[in-house]
């Protein structure tokens, strides 16, 4: 067992802790991802380092008040690096009983419990949230320090004379618990007056109103003094730059830009709406001015098959999909596979199967991207393992995708997806090169399967090319591109097309440590988002002492060249991922290495102190 | 088109290849192969924009057999690879080549929505009747009654009318003709080739293994002279011997036939641009007679022409480079 919080610190009025982790959580018609949203935005301009985690219900607006309705915020911001949204709160924000009965679980004990006390007077609201009596007064909560604050009655009064409905009204309520935080942790408030006011340009008397509940609830932690002073935090020392705050699917459609930027390609979106995915649709459908076209299909299997269609015309098709997508896809897959285009299809994950937990996150499509398809075929694999690098895994599955004409997997989750950090920008210099190399000269053109000796890669020939009209598709050809039902070819073109896979990793860095040394008695393996929180655990546990290294695995296929004699390096293998053992499969399998497996399967992300109670017990020899 | 002047004219020879033409000797698709050779040639299109799309099924073979740029892709699935290709490429001539099991069971949903967006795309959907390349089981265009390896007591579901979906889908432009018919389907051809938005071609195809004779009362001399109703715009719909029989609509909006030389005026006028008439969709559910020609054409703007001059128009206004897009609106810096 861990002892002591994972986010150390704010344990009184006046504090200077380190780190701090607030949890906002209302009902879904609360506003709770604005003031989320805004919350974050107000700690990166503090300089702050900081993850988020949203986390709402799958249903738009569920009934006002109940446990399905709720709606979470959660921000972990830092004066040094933080890597991930928090384990459990230090501070949470309740606006009405059913968010205190599902959040109450994730504030640490002695945390601090913000109420908005207004929403227990009501019977009925503490019957949907199961309360039999009033938790603010059965002495309950008596573990944590709580403030109850009228806030729906506070706003009501700084809004008396606004004119707006009672209704409307109601609805400015999250900004004054806003503006209660920004007195608590020292924030301005010009920056969000001037974003309500964009946002509300066209509604001036919304802007008004939410402006001045926002400037109330400051100034009632500053008169009332629910706290002694503000909570200060210094900010952190992250490497010059200049930053942005970045959630994984807008990383995501901003290096599709990048990408058509930078190599002159068309890129074609060709997508359909699919959870948590979308916004990555969105967002690219503003960006015709950089490259980049949209198109919603009529469904997952012609959105990628569009894709394919721009890859074969030579421009870059991109399909973004979850689970239940990516199964859908299937079939087109093995069509790239075989007619060996460019493509990526970048796949968020979410709880499944079928439907399952489309706003919560999981790692469980792993062995469905590797090997979901009929026939013998291999695709490369990638997984980013934060926010901000979606951004870099995606150019690297296109440098990949157009260097070795092959389909690409992204694999993405809903955690990294919908959760934000600062992301330092590149400037240009920094951008990787992504070069499409189309063969025009019919003189240098042997057949449309004859390979790049160095790449395996077959010739990329674009309609439109005068001379070199051929055609390919789902049968089996022999190199020169013909039809070919001839055994011993088939085998040879299986073999080569799976070779053109396994030679990319001769492109890529060499297993490495993450964390720790060769010499650590345990190294713990995992792959895509859960990067932070075993990086977080394992240093935790170094800092105690405790002989522990980390692997983290950005290419699932072909994995890296070395990782098989680096990890038969330690006498302990565990692997921690969010599915029922599919890396540890794929290792066993693969490498032929023991791995023990932690694979927790919650739709939540991996947490740090599960994580090192593993660790321990691994390591104390308690699990074998 | 550029380099289209000062080229040798094509013909149909430059549009065969060297492969083996692997369709049943006697199968309808021969036919329709030299058709479409014959057209392209006089297109006026280089050799190298055209792009033939295929999804499975014996028709499906057709890329293979033609000299320019093909690709033979999943069962159903061709026109959203057609699309993708004419969204990023819209000054290559598209042609998807399917069949009725292709187009009208497992890829009906991404057929209508073709034609529902417009796009710029040309579907020939061979339509014999039957499953050929599976050996002969029944198709969405059986006809109830037909008895086949799958269906050993008769079909008993109705059959889709392929060119009632297209007009009901929005399709801009619509026609059907037959295998056999040669001038006829390449002027058909001709015609969906110089349409800017999506455009359907039923062809009525012969499958002489599984379904032989499926158009014989088309095909056939008597049949052709009594059954076939020859759609031109702007002409009567008169057919039979002598045209002696005209299409005329009763007081119930039924289309009846009539007498054509005895109530000349009841006969309608055959109007392929008309947009608000039910008289296509009641042309596009006869069974007899067999209409045959352009049954829609309208203007519409095509999908891929209006995201190019969207696309154009973006690129020629962009305000910031690609490091202002990436910094966003609110970047700060760390010094």
């Amino acid at each position: 067992m861990t002892s002591e919080p994972q986010s150390a610190g704010l344990s009184g009025p006046g504090d200077r802790p380190e780190r701090v982790t607030v949890r906002i959580a209302g009902d879904s018609g609360d506003g709770i991802q604005v003031t989320g949203g805004r919350f974050a935005g107000s700690t990166a301009l503090a300089g702050h380092d900081l993850a988020t985690l949203p986390d709402f219900p799958a249903e738009i607006r569920a009934p006002t008040g109940t446990l399905a309705g709720v709606s979470g915020f959660q921000i972990q911001f830092s004066s040094t690096e933080v890597l991930t949204p928090g384990d459990r709160a230090d501070v949470l924000v309740a606006f009405n009983p059913a968010a205190l009965r599902v959040n109450l679980p994730g504030l640490r004990p002695g945390g601090v419990l913000i109420v908005n006390s207004s929403a227990f007077d009501d019977e009925r609201g503490l019957r949907k949230a199961s309360y039999e009596r009033n938790p603010l007064e059965d002495g309950s909560l008596e573990g944590y320090r709580v403030h109850a604050i009228e806030i729906g009655k506070l706003t009501r009064e700084a809004l008396a004379d606004s004119g707006l409905t009672a209704r409307q009204v109601e609805r400015c309520k999250n900004f004054f618990a806003l503006g209660l935080l920004y007195w608590m942790f020292g924030r301005p408030l010009d920056p969000t007056l001037r974003w309500i006011e964009r946002k509300f340009h066209d509604r001036p008397e919304l802007a008004r109103a939410n402006g001045k509940a926002l400037a109330a609830g400051y100034h009632f932690g500053d008169t009332a003094r629910v706290f002694e002073t503000p909570v200060e935090l210094p900010p952190a020392r992250l490497a010059p730059g200049v930053y942005r705050g970045l959630d994984g699917n807008e990383a995501i459609s901003l290096a599709l830009a990048t990408i058509a930027e930078r190599s002159g390609l068309d890129v074609l979106l060709a997508s359909y709406p699919i959870t948590p995915a979308s916004t990555i649709l969105h967002r690219s459908s503003r960006l015709e001015a950089f490259g980049v076209t949209t198109f919603q299909a009529e469904d997952e299997i012609g959105a990628i098959g569009a894709a394919i269609g721009a890859s074969f015309a030579g421009g870059l098709g991109v399909t973004t999909t979850s689970g239940p997508g990516l199964a859908l896809k299937g079939e087109f897959l093995g069509l790239a596979v075989m007619t060996e285009l460019p493509l990526l299809v970048i796949d968020v994950q979410r709880g499944g199967p079928s439907t399952g937990l489309p706003t919560r996150t999981e790692q469980a499509d792993l062995l469905l991207a590797l090997f979901g398809r009929h026939g013998e075929a291999p695709l490369p694999v990638l997984a980013p393992r934060s926010p901000g690098d979606c951004f870099w895994v995606v150019l690297e599955a296109a440098r990949i995708a157009l260097r070795s004409m092959t389909p690409v997997v992204v694999l993405s989750e809903g955690y990294l997806a919908n959760g934000s950090e600062p992301f330092r920008v590149p400037g240009e210099d920094e951008l990787p090169e992504i070069r499409p190399r189309f063969l025009s000269d019919p003189a240098q053109f042997a057949g449309a399967y004859v390979r790049d000796p160095e790449t395996l890669a077959r010739p990329w020939v674009v309609p439109g090319t005068p001379g070199l009209e051929y055609r390919i598709g789902g049968l089996e050809k022999d190199p020169q591109g013909r039809v070919s039902y001839d055994p011993e070819n088939h085998e040879r073109m299986i073999a080569a097309r799976a070779a053109r896979i396994a030679r990319i990793a001769d492109d890529l860095p060499p297993a490495a440590l993450e964390e720790g040394e060769p010499d650590d008695e345990l190294v713990v393996v995992g792959w895509g988002g859960t990067w932070g929180a075993i990086t977080e655990a394992v240093r935790a546990e170094r800092a105690q002492d405790r002989r522990v290294a980390s692997v983290h695995l950005r290419h699932l296929n072909p994995l890296p060249r070395g990782l098989g004699e680096l990890l038969a390096r330690f006498p302990r293998v565990l692997v921690a991922e969010r599915n029922r053992g599919q890396l540890a499969m794929l290792l066993r399998g693969q490498l032929g290495v023991d791995v023990e497996s932690f694979a927790r399967i919650r739709g939540l992300p991996l947490r740090v102190d599960e994580l090192r109670e593993r660790i321990a017990a691994s390591l104390s020899g308690g699990w074998s | 088109m550029s380099g289209g002047g000062t080229r040798p004219k094509l013909t149909r020879r430059d549009f065969q290849n060297d492969q083996d033409v692997r369709w049943c000797p006697g199968c309808g698709d021969y036919s329709i192969l030299a058709s479409v050779q014959t057209v392209f040639a006089g297109l006026g299109i280089p050799r190298e924009r055209f792009v033939i799309v295929s999804g499975i099924g014996c028709s499906s073979r057709f890329p293979y057999y033609m000299n320019t740029y093909g690709f033979h892709t999943v069962h159903g699935r061709a026109p959203g690879v057609a699309t993708g290709i004419k969204l990023v490429r819209p000054d290559l001539s598209v042609w998807v080549v399917t069949g009725d099991g292709d187009a009208l069971a497992i890829g009906a949903g991404h057929l209508l929505h073709a034609l529902r967006r417009n796009v710029g795309i040309r579907i020939l959907l061979f339509n014999n009747r039957i499953y050929g390349l599976t050996k002969g089981q029944a198709s969405p265009t059986s006809e109830p009654g037909k008895t086949t390896p799958s269906t050993p007591e008769g079909v008993t579901d109705p059959p889709f009318r392929p060119v009632a979906l297209a007009l009901a889908a929005g399709a801009t432009f619509v026609a059907r003709s037959v295998d056999r018919f040669g001038p006829h389907l390449q002027r058909m051809l001709a015609r969906a080739a110089a349409h800017e938005g999506a455009a359907l071609v039923e062809i009525l195809q012969n499958c002489n293994i599984f379904n032989d004779g499926a158009f014989a009362d088309v095909t056939g001399k008597a049949g052709k002279a009594e059954n076939v109703l020859q759609l031109d715009h702007g002409a009567p719909l008169r057919f039979g011997p002598e045209g002696r029989s005209g299409l005329a609509l009763d007081a119930g909006g039924r289309l009846v036939t009539v007498d054509a030389e005895a109530e000349p005026r009841r006969v309608l006028t055959h109007d392929e641009r008309a947009v608000d008439s039910a008289v296509p969709d009641l042309l596009a559910r006869l069974d007899r007679p067999v209409p045959i020609g352009v049954f829609r054409d309208v203007e519409a703007p095509a999908l891929d022409q209006v995201l190019r001059r969207r696309r154009e128009a973006r690129r020629a206004g962009r305000e910031g480079g690609l490091a202002d897009l990436l910094a966003g609106p609110n970047a700060w810096t760390v010094d």
